[in-house]
């Protein structure tokens, strides 16, 4: 009985060993052009202008989609295929720039003069829109009261009333 | 009845506010001046002096078995440094011209020969050397810092550093000749 469970458990740790060993095996299927074109859509050809690699239709370009398909079949995922690019070709091939050094000008000057923007027409609407009341112009009455002229011209007409 | 209202002074902008919107938007115009004026610049033309560079050079395309090359090292020779790629076909043009100059000047110790692979793929980059029989040293532009630093604007392109690191000639384009290698070598080791 005893053997029979020893010799149970060793036939259990052969097949599990023998499975991971075949799963690990398994080749990573082919990446599809949509999977490779994910990737290239982020980078830009670093020989012709603003074009993006997805799109490019030069010799070049099509070498680095190939290695791009190349690195996803061998595993790599989408961050350490871009930094490959970028070790490779500079920072100047991801189609949105790292966020590091002056690059954040690009990301903090837009939403900093759309807010500046969008206060100085608020203040400028408020300014136009808001009524002109009577009173800005005949004064108010504690001014009034305490203008020497006016209050000698009070006097004045009670004195005759 | 009047209606009474309170005289608020009108309150302008803090002076720190306007300093700290006019500096803002004189270091942002100097920084667009100075990429500008970095950006038209052409390339580095002969006078000018090359600044120093390192290259890590491909297996098998070694210079006395360093894989890794630095400028300064090679102050007193005079080096070409040729920007080529497997996926230029002028560079396909001059390739068999630079290996027959390599050939003939890589027993002289005062010459070295560096190629400089731009924005390519190894195992095409390799796939070339080995189709034009390339045997002078050979390395990636990783990051393309090398190119930048001549500001090529293509391949191919060559350029030639005297003994004391500044510059002698520029080739754009590719070379149609050996001869027309050699003629610019010569007369900067006499």
């Amino acid at each position: 009985m005893k053997k029979t469970f020893w010799i149970s458990i060793l036939t259990f740790i052969i097949a599990a060993s023998f499975t991971s060993i075949a799963r690990a095996q398994q080749p990573i299927p082919t990446p599809s052009d949509d999977q490779v074109n994910y990737i290239a859509h982020q980078l830009y050809c670093p020989v012709c202008a603003n074009t993006p690699l997805d799109v490019c239709p030069t010799d070049a370009c099509r070498q680095w989609r190939d290695l791009i398909r190349q690195q996803l079949a061998q595993g790599s995922t989408e961050d350490q295929i871009k930094q490959y690019f970028v070790q490779q070709y500079g920072a100047r091939v991801l189609a949105e720039p790292p966020r590091t050094g002056i690059n954040w000008l690009i990301y903090i000057l837009p939403p900093i003069i759309i807010l500046a923007g969008a206060f100085i027409l608020f203040r400028a609407l408020r300014l136009w829109t808001k009524p002109v009341s009577a009173s800005s112009f005949s004064g108010s009455n504690e001014d009034a009261a305490k203008d020497e002229y006016v209050a000698r011209l009070e006097e004045e007409l009670k004195k005759r009333n | 009845m009047t209606e009474s209202t309170s005289s608020t002074p009108r309150r302008g902008v803090p002076l720190w506010v306007q300093i700290v919107v006019w500096v803002s938007l004189l270091g942002l115009l100097a920084i667009v001046a100075i990429e500008l004026n970095h950006s038209q610049q052409g390339q580095i033309g002969p006078g000018d002096r090359v600044n120093n560079f390192s290259m890590p050079l491909f297996s098998g395309y070694e210079l006395n078995g360093q894989s890794q090359i630095q400028l300064s090292n090679f102050r007193g020779k005079v080096v070409m440094i040729n920007f080529w790629a497997s996926w230029c076909k002028p560079c396909e043009q001059e390739a068999p011209n630079l290996e027959q100059a390599w050939q003939f000047y890589k027993d002289d110790s005062r010459v070295v020969f560096i190629g400089a692979d731009y924005v390519d793929t190894e195992p095409e980059a390799r796939a070339y050397l080995a189709k034009f029989g390339i045997t002078f040293a050979n390395g990636p532009d990783l990051g393309t810092r090398v190119s930048q630093l001549f500001r090529i604007k293509g391949v191919p392109e060559t350029y030639f550093i005297d003994q004391q690191g500044i510059l002698q000639y520029a080739q754009i384009g590719p070379f149609s000749s050996v001869d027309e290698i050699k003629s610019i070598i010569n007369p900067m080791l006499k």
